[in-house]
């Protein structure tokens, strides 16, 4: 007779990364099928661009480190969509190549790939692209222009290492009244204008591809934590100590600080915070040091949009805290049953 | 017989113990004046010129100095060097001397020169010292010209203050910056350490069929 031992966990759930994995693209399908709808052509080819170049990226990885083929576990599929989803819809595609490569080698392979890796890799694309070319990263394009369907946005087809067109004469062609080229973050910092927070729900806004329809994301990020995909506490605190902070900011000045509803909707703060904030390679695991995290980036995110030279500061935030992560669960084991109650 | 051998020295240091991609040494002017080629060249000659001097008369010193005093007496004898390159720089071109700034005279504490005077120049005559140096010198100019053709090119599209692509090419403002220098430097090291494991990985094989 044999004999198996086995450390605990003995029960599996039967979900392994790649189910996880495929749950959370399929997730996000909503999310970019609205932006298609709002950007056009552009947002789909940048989208397809970025995940084919976090593939590409991923697959030379496979062959020169000579491990096996790890497309099939989805989660270089997810960092692309993710980062296209964060990128303005006229990034140039050339440009978005350029992140999807910088987010899957400087974020992940690097680090020994999927589970290694310290920060998102995503968002490490991202900040890659915002240091190497920081007049593209801010050129926002125009939300439901007339002949979005038929044409690129200009800028989209830059040949690569050449310097985007100019986009405003294409802006006037499209029968857009009123573009202002900045995001809402910018007009409150610069002009102390705040839109309606119903323009948010309609995706009435400048913004990233990904970011624009608060309650889609909402919900999209609902189904996968209803469905344990992601753990719910994050988003929460996220969120929460955003709001919380904003608030305190709103009564103390109410005529230079913008109601929470603003901080919660604009910008990044929505999908960063049920997207990039939960992933399960860079967060937490310890149930306060989950707490703490989630805190951490919403009260980073609202000091630097208030008081830091950037209009957004999810991306920064988000960083940060990951690079925190590891020291949060090491302050913050939980007691072991039994154990003693205090230590120190 | 001493010819190959000599030779060998001065292969050591453009090569096999290259200061940037194999021993990791100088950091601090490799990272920092590295944002254009004409820099990194500048750079590399001013430090191969002091190396070779300042070796050279170490080893000529070798017997006379003091070993309680050497590394005092070392850096007395790189300093004169380097003020010496100091002074020829800011007299050869004024830009070149603003751009590198406060690294000439930072030369000094180049842990790569006082590296070779105490580990090669006192102990070897001036010959084969005065080479290692050089050789060390070259490698540490081959390394610094490597990152800076690569961060000169993407961002700002020259080469040696040529412009390659054209009037519409897109800088990579990263590659000016700071972080720029440590990607470039982390993807030669990546490069160097890859053909050394090939490399050692193509002698083990021969080396099993020889036996």
């Amino acid at each position: 007779m044999s004999m198996e031992l086995r450390t605990s966990p003995h029960q599996h759930s039967g979900r392994d990364v790649p189910v996880i994995m495929r749950n959370v693209v399929y997730s996000l399908l909503p999310i970019c099928a609205f932006s298609v709808w709002q950007y056009g052509l552009s947002a789909a080819a940048l989208i397809v661009t970025v995940t084919l170049a976090c593939l590409a990226a991923e697959r030379i990885n496979n062959r020169i480190s000579g491990a096996g083929n790890t497309l099939s576990d989805w989660s270089a599929a997810i960092t692309g969509v993710l980062l296209a989803l964060t990128l303005p819809p006229a990034f140039p595609l050339w440009m978005g190549a350029v992140a999807g490569f910088a987010a899957i080698w400087l974020g992940k392979s690097l680090f020994g790939g999927l589970g290694q890796n310290p920060f998102n890799p995503a968002l490490i694309g991202r900040a890659f692209v915002q240091a190497a070319f920081p007049t593209a990263i801010s050129t926002w394009a125009p939300a439901f222009a007339a002949h979005r369907f038929g044409e690129f946005i200009p800028s989209s087809l830059a040949a690569p290492f050449m310097a985007p067109p100019d986009i405003a004469s294409w802006v006037r062609q499209q029968g857009v009244d009123a573009f202002t080229g900045a995001t809402p973050l910018a007009r409150w910092k610069f002009e102390n204008i705040t839109p309606p927070a119903m323009d948010f729900l309609t995706g009435h806004v400048t913004a990233s591809a990904g970011e624009t329809s608060a309650i889609l994301i909402l919900l999209c990020g609902l189904y996968l934590a209803a469905r344990k995909f992601l753990d719910w506490r994050i988003p929460v605190a996220v969120l929460g100590s955003a709001m919380l902070l904003a608030w305190a900011f709103h009564l103390a000045q109410p005529d230079r600080y913008p109601a929470p509803l603003f901080v919660l909707l604009s910008g990044g703060l929505m999908l960063g915070a049920w997207f990039m904030a939960t992933d399960m390679a860079t967060s937490p695991v310890t149930p306060r040091g989950i707490w703490l995290y989630g805190a951490l980036i919403g009260i980073l995110t609202v000091v630097i949009r208030y008081f830091g030279g950037l209009t957004e500061g999810v991306m920064y935030a988000i960083l940060i805290a990951n690079a925190a992560g590891p020291l949060l669960d090491q302050f913050n084991q939980p007691r072991i049953l039994g154990g003693k109650r205090d230590k120190s | 017989m001493s010819a190959p051998t000599s030779f060998d020295e001065f292969l050591d240091g453009l090569w096999r113990q290259n200061p940037i991609f194999v021993m990791v040494l100088g950091m601090c002017p490799t990272l920092a004046v590295t944002v254009s080629a004409v820099n990194a060249i500048s750079m590399g000659l001013a430090t191969t010129f002091v190396l070779g001097t300042s070796c050279l008369l170490v080893s000529l010193l070798r017997h006379s100095i003091p070993k309680q005093v050497r590394i005092a007496s070392y850096i007395v004898i790189i300093a004169t060097f380097v003020t010496v390159v100091d002074y020829a720089i800011q007299a050869i071109s004024l830009d070149l001397y603003e751009a590198l700034g406060a690294y000439i005279k930072l030369i000094v504490a180049n842990c790569i020169l006082l590296g070779r005077a105490e580990a090669h120049a006192a102990k070897n005559p001036p010959l084969p010292a005065t080479l290692n140096a050089i050789g060390m010198g070259l490698g540490f100019t081959l390394g610094l010209l490597a990152i800076g053709c690569v961060r000169e090119m993407l961002g700002a599209g020259k080469l040696f203050g040529i412009s390659l692509f054209g009037a519409h090419f897109q800088p990579w403002v990263v590659m000016v910056l700071p972080p720029g220098g440590f990607f470039v430097l982390a993807f030669w090291l990546i490069l160097f350490a890859a053909f050394r494991h090939i490399n050692g990985r193509r002698n083990a094989q021969l080396g099993e069929v020889q036996s």
